[in-house]
This record gives structure tokens, sequence and C-alpha cells, in this order.
């Protein structure tokens, strides 16, 4: 009779628990949160049966902050305290947000590092820091509904987002205390919630029109494999863009077309997105508009009008879409299916136009304000690992090209645009002077020529140069871009071996000492102890790192490690497993991870080197069939 | 044993070195091996699993990128048959480099066109044809693989890269025309 087998106390028997794991679209308008439950991907609800959270902060002077549908209510009344749109000023300088319009009601300060933050009476708070408050109500949205701590989310970005749009994300969900396992894109996410990869093959194209930004994506899919073959789009058009021009039709109808105040404007655009709504349904509505001298204009605006005033606008989408089709290298015929995405892919004209584009069946069938948060939601079911057989695989690309400056402001591209990430890629450059010890480099995304016409994404300077003739020192520079999309870079100078490197932080980001500080305030703020967060989240990474290697362990220890090395993993897996338990100094149980980590390192080069063999030799099996 | 990652892209692909490459096989192989090596495979794993799998999977991207480009293919095949590219060499036949003044005048001439965006396609066109050209020329060339004929294949892929260069101009134009429309 077979003994039975008992577990050592705290360590679990199961590899594969249920990690909870959500997908969260955080909008310029709406966000959202959404999670996979008995097999199911849906929008969790607030209390009041909402699923749809306002994007707005308000901020009151007693430091307690209002966030969704009851901020969103005050916003008029309150505007300088109650932040819309903030996701519009994420990872940009004082600069830019200036240059987004006069229509913004806010008080901007500039920090020291030159990002703006949003003057309150509850204090000064940066665009990532309101960011941050949107994710956690929805962080505690999905706790409270799945009962648990979330182990880990995935977070969508437009497709077009730049590297500090795109950092500036990741920020603002450590802020919330997130675990980010990936930042995945707007229209991928989309593609992965219709499923189409099950079953069909081919190409298809996803259109996501919002409020503010538009990106359009062509995708290859392949027996769950989801290849993004190209992305281009337009950060600043959306449905708010449609809404003006009704505005300026009316204002000129009534003829009060250059003295309409503030408030009327206000309220112009209001009635503007009502007619818009209005007409997806019926060919004509009645709008009333009161003029300031008291009098009344009233008119009617009909389907046919509205589809003359917004026509100048679908085609500025289309434009993107033919670039993103030319870098894809297909051709409109090869597109079966137009997945359309975001509450403006609702106005009829909008898809009459994308439809006579590209010739193809339009997808609208999920509704276009959620699919994206289900997308992620799936994604993130994948990723925390609760779908160990799904076969499914994202692979996508950087939407921008990134490269260097060079001698008389030019920009040379190191890594263009569309390229599949992850991406490391290197070239070489050289001293311009004799005697020359340091170098600049200045990191820019764009795809223009010149230094000016492009973003800048960050500046560092390799020094410690040996001085030698010039053009005799041989500078490598390498760029790395990971799975969100994040750009790292390193600059060498080969015959010397002087390094230099920078984790590229937006030139207007948070730097990690002010997310310190920042995580410190709000633990103060509730009370919490700093070094006891640290412990637990330790803790929790043990297990992580415990679980994972003893997955790896039972799949491969036996065939890859001899008895001594596998008896020396064990070992660091027990010291793990007796500091996370025992000792209650996070950086004991930090080292004693490091430790592990490092003892796993020529089994980890090894499996991963099974694993490409075998992804070679089945196929050569599958050659002869 | 360590992670190769100086290995040959052809090996790693396990495909047999050449110009001439299937691309449903290149792409069903490719799909595979970020199958297994994808940074979202790992997003549980170890650190050094997670860095390796970066690194790996940026790898075969990089070596996809390599064999499904003909130019970037044909260069790299060169550099395995030890044949080089000086950069600087830009001595070039004078019917050739007599073409690339006049199409770099029409180029020049783009913004000028009544309808610039035909004007540019136009261009791309002839460029495009031009290249075709040069890849079935690339196709003869290898296949024989004499010294002779690397060292055809090697003005042929330099012609290409004059004319990879031309496309990006065409393509930067592009965007200024695109630019000044907003």
């Amino acid at each position: 009779m077979a003994l039975l087998q008992i577990s050592e106390p705290g360590q679990s028997t199961a590899p594969h628990q249920h990690r909870l794991a959500a997908g969260i679209d955080l909008g310029t308008t709406n966000s959202l949160v959404a999670t996979v439950r008995s097999g199911l991907a849906e929008a969790l609800p607030d209390e009041t049966g909402n699923c749809l959270l306002p994007s707005v902060v308000r901020y009151l002077a007693s430091g307690e902050r209002i966030v969704g549908k009851s901020a969103k209510d005050e916003a008029v009344r309150d505007p300088l305290n109650t932040i819309i749109s903030a996701k519009r000023f994420m990872g940009r300088g004082v600069a830019d947000v200036k240059s987004l319009g006069s229509r913004l009601p806010y008080d901007f300060v500039e920090s020291e590092s030159g990002m703006p933050r949003l003057r309150t009476v509850g204090g000064d708070f940066s665009p990532v820091e309101v960011s941050a408050e949107i994710l956690r109500t929805l962080k505690k949205r999905a706790e409270d509904s799945l009962g648990g701590d979330l182990s880990g989310v995935v977070i969508t970005v437009p497709a077009y987002f730049d590297d500090a749009q795109r950092q500036a994300t990741k920020d603002a969900a450590k802020l919330a205390g997130l675990n980010v396992l990936r930042l995945l894109n707007e229209p991928t996410a989309a593609a992965v919630a219709y499923g189409l990869d099950r079953g069909s093959e081919g190409v298809i194209a996803v259109y996501d029109l919002g409020g503010g930004t538009f990106d359009i994506s062509i995708l290859r899919l392949h027996k769950g494999v989801f290849e993004v073959l190209a992305t281009a789009g337009d950060s600043a058009l959306g449905g708010d863009d449609m809404d003006r021009v009704i505005a300026e039709w009316i204002m000129e109808q009534a003829g009060i077309a250059h003295d309409a105040d503030h408030a009327q404007m206000r309220r112009l655009m209001r009635d503007a997105c009502d007619a818009k709504e209005l007409l997806t349904d019926v060919p004509s509505t009645t709008i009333r508009l009161e003029r300031s001298d008291g009098t009344f204009w009233e008119g009617v605006l009909t389907r046919e009008k509205f589809n003359e005033l917004i026509d100048a606008l679908i085609q500025k989408t289309l434009a993107p879409c033919r670039r993103a089709l030319r870098d894809a290298g297909v051709t409109r015929e090869e597109i079966h299916d137009v997945v359309m995405v975001g509450g403006s892919t609702r106005v009829p004209r909008v898809r009459e136009k994308v439809a006579e584009f590209f010739q193809a069946e339009l997808r609208v069938d999920i509704d276009p304000d959620k699919v994206v948060a289900v997308g992620a939601a799936m994604q993130a079911d994948v990723l925390a690992g609760n779908k160990p057989e799904d076969e499914m695989l994202l692979l996508d690309v950087i939407p921008l090209s990134l490269g260097l400056e060079t001698m008389g402001g030019l920009v040379e591209k190191i890594i263009p645009r569309n390229t599949t990430i992850p991406v490391a890629r290197a070239q070489d450059f050289t001293t311009f002077k004799d005697g020359q010890t340091a170098m600049a480099i200045h990191v820019l995304q764009g795809e223009r020529e010149l230094v000016i016409d492009c973003r800048s994404l960050a500046r560092f300077e390799l020094r410690g140069i040996p001085p030698m003739a010039a053009g005799a020192a041989r500078i490598r520079v390498t760029f790395q871009v990971d799975a969100d999309g994040l750009l790292s870079v390193t600059a060498r100078e080969t015959n010397s071996g002087v390094e230099s490197s920078v984790q590229v932080k937006p030139s207007y980001g948070l730097s990690d000492d002010e997310i310190t500080r920042m995580l410190k305030d709000s633990m103060e703020h509730a009370r919490e102890d700093m070094d006891l967060r640290q412990l637990r989240e330790q803790q929790v990474e043990a297990d992580r790192v415990l679980d994972a290697i003893r997955i790896a362990l039972a799949k491969d220890g036996d065939a890859l490690l001899s008895a001594v090395e596998r008896a020396e993993i064990e070992r660091a897996m027990e010291v793990v497993a007796h500091t996370a338990t025992h000792n209650s100094d996070y950086k004991a149980v930090k080292a004693a991870i490091d430790a592990l980590n490092r003892s796993t390192m020529e089994f980890a080069s090894r499996r991963m080197n099974a694993s490409i063999q075998q992804a070679l030799s089945g196929h050569k099996l599958d050659d002869f069939e | 044993m360590h992670l190769d990652l100086s290995q040959n892209h052809f090996v790693l692909f396990g495909l047999q070195a050449g110009f001439e490459v299937d691309g449903e096989t290149l792409a069903l192989r490719y799909r595979d091996l970020q199958k297994e090596t994808h940074p979202d495979r790992f997003a549980n794993a170890s650190e050094q699993e997670r860095r390796l799998s970066v690194q790996l999977a940026a790898q075969i991207n990089e070596a996809f990128r390599v064999l499904k480009n003909p130019l970037a293919r044909a260069r790299y095949l060169l550099e395995l048959n030890g044949v080089t590219l000086d950069d600087t060499d830009t001595r070039m036949d004078h019917e050739f480099l007599l073409e690339q003044m006049e199409l770099r005048e029409a180029l020049a001439e783009v913004p000028h066109a009544r309808a610039p965006f035909d004007a540019l396609e136009e261009l791309r066109d002839q460029l495009e044809s031009r290249e075709r050209a040069l890849i079935e020329a690339l196709h003869r060339d290898f296949d024989d693989g004499s010294a002779p004929a690397l060292a055809r294949a090697r003005d042929s892929v330099r012609k290409m890269q004059f004319i990879q260069r031309l496309l990006e101009e065409a393509e930067a134009l592009e965007e200024d025309l695109v630019h000044q429309e907003h």
C-alpha cells in the first residue's frame, strides 16, 4: 500500500491556485474593470449596477477625494478642484499641456521635474496621481467583488501612446498598489475580446475611435496567436471633435459665431454631444439655443447635414488606415473583418465610411465601451497562470520610431515603428573631437528627421571615455524595448568597457524617489506601516517564486538537473520558505529570494534551450504529415 | 551549457542557410518559437527566466525580421559567407548612379506636383519594381554561390540599399506632406 503524503506545514500542495486577476481600461472619459469568472469575462459593476466609472476625481479641502459619477456631477460647479480627462496629460510637460488649448479650466503649476501639477484646494497633484485615484477605486471594486486581493492586472493604453505616456501609466498603477502583469494596447485587447483567432485565420483591422484618440491596428490571426503587423493613429482625434464641429455649426446658424462666452460654449458642446447621440437613431433633431441677449434660436440638424459636417474628420482617420496597411504589407482586399471599438464608432456615418474603405464586414456585436476591458481581463487571466494550456499569444509592436540625436540636430532611427516587441538593437557611434571624454545621449521618439519635431524621451551622459583621436572611440548604444513597450538604453565604450545606462524615465515623469515618497505619503494617510507593506510584498514574491520553481522542477528537474544541482536549488528554496515565514525583516526575505534566483539561473537557461529545441523538433514531425 | 544568444539565425529557426526561404514555414516556426519564449509565458516565472525570455524573444524577433526581409537576409548571408559590405565604399556603376540621380530629382519634384500623393505613389512603384528585379538576381547568384556570383550579389545588395534609402526618403516626405495638410 502506498504511503499517504503529508506536506510540510505552510507549503502549498496545489501549485496551480487560481489567482485573482483583472483587466483595467483606463479611459479618457470612462474607466472599467473586468475579470474572468467561471470562464466568462465580464465587466464589474459598482453598487448601483454601473460598469462605467467616469474618469473624474474631485479633491476636497479636507483631503478627501471623490472619484466617478459624484465627482463628475460637480464638475461644472467646482471646475478647478474636479479633474477630468487626466489621461490627456499623462507623460506630458507643462508646455504640451498648455498647447492642448485654452479650454482647460485647471490651474497648472510646474514641479521641479517639469511635470505639470494641478492645483486644487486639497493640494497639488500630478496627472499620474489623479490616474492612481481612479485605479485605486477600480482595484477596490474588483477586490470587493471577487473577495480577495488582486494578484495582478493588465492595464490598457492607446496603441499610439509613446514611451512617456506608457511609463506614466505604469507609475500610476504602482502608486495605486497594483501589480501590472502587462500594459496592453487597446486595439489588441479588443481583438482578443472578439476571439477572432478561434477557428478563423487571416488579417483583421481594429478601428478604435474614442472620445479623444484614434488608433488603427492591423493584425494577423493564427491559431491563438495575435500578431500585430502595424499600428497607426492620431492621439488628438475623437468624438469630442465631432461635438466641436456641430457646436460651430450651431453658432454660425444662430449668428453668434464670434461672441459665445465660456459658459455658453460649455452648454453648446453638451447640446452638440446630445444631438450627435440622438442622430444615431433618428433622421433629424431640433436644437434650441438661448442667445446672450435673451432671444432664442431654434433649428433642425438632419443626419445628412451632420454627415456632411463630420466627413472631413472621418476622412482624417483614413490616412492612418492607409499608412497602417502599407506598413503591414497587406492590401485592403486581404482584410476580412473590421472590429469597431470606442463610443464614436456608434455614429452610422463612421460605420458606413469604414465599411466602404475596407470593403469588409464590421464587427460591432460587443459593446464598444466594454470590449477593451473584457479583452484585458482575458489576457490577465492567461498571464496570471490560470489557463496553463491556453495557446493564446499576443505579439505587439512599438507605434513610433525610437532614435538618437546626432550632429546637426538630426535623428538617427535605431528601432523603426511597427517593430515587434520585445526588441533589442545596437548601433555604434564615435566621438566628434580629439580627446573627447564624454558623450551626450539624447533619446527621441517620432517619425520626423529633425530633433525639434520629435518627442524627447530622455538625456544622459556617457563619461570617462579614454581620450582618443576623433572617430577612434567606439560607443555602442543599445536600445531594449520590453513587452510593455517600455524602453531602456545602454551606452558602452567598447575599447575601454566604460558603461552607462538608463531605464528611460520620461523627461516629465516621476523619479523613483518621488514614487517612493508618494507611496509613503499615502501610507501615512492610511496609517499603514511602510515596512510592513514591504514585508508583505516580499512574502507574496517569495510564494510566487517558490511556486514557479516548484512547477519547473516537477516538469524538467529530472531531465535537466543532476542530483547535486537539484539539491542546491532545493536548499535555497528551504531558506526562502523559512525566512519568509520566520523573519520579519523584508530585506532578509529579499536577500533569500535573490540568492534563490541566482541558484536557478543555469536551470532557467537550460529550460529555455530545451523549449526551443522542442518547438523546432515538434515542427520537423509536422513537416512529414 | 549556456543559452547561446549568438546562434546563427538560420540555425535558431531550424532552417537551411540560403536566400530561398519559404515564407510560410518561417512564419510557422516563428510563432512556435515565440509561444515557448515570449515574456507573456513567464509573467509568473522567476526573475532569471523573465529576463532570459525578454532577451530570447527579442533575438527571435530580430532573426525573424532578418530572415523575412530580402535585403536584410541577403546582407546576412553575405556576412555568413565572409563577404564584407563596407558601407563607406560608395563606388557604383555609372549607369546605376545616373538612374539614382534621376529618381532623386523626381523625388525632389514631388512636393511641387499638382497631386503630390499620386506622384509619390508612382515613384514608389518604380522603386519597388527595380527592387523586385534585384531580388530575382539575388536568387540566381546565391544559388550559384561561386565567388564571382557572391561578388555580384554584393553589388545587388548595395544597389538595393540605395533604393531602400530612397524609399525611406519618400516615406519621410509623405510624413511631411501629411503634416502640412493638418
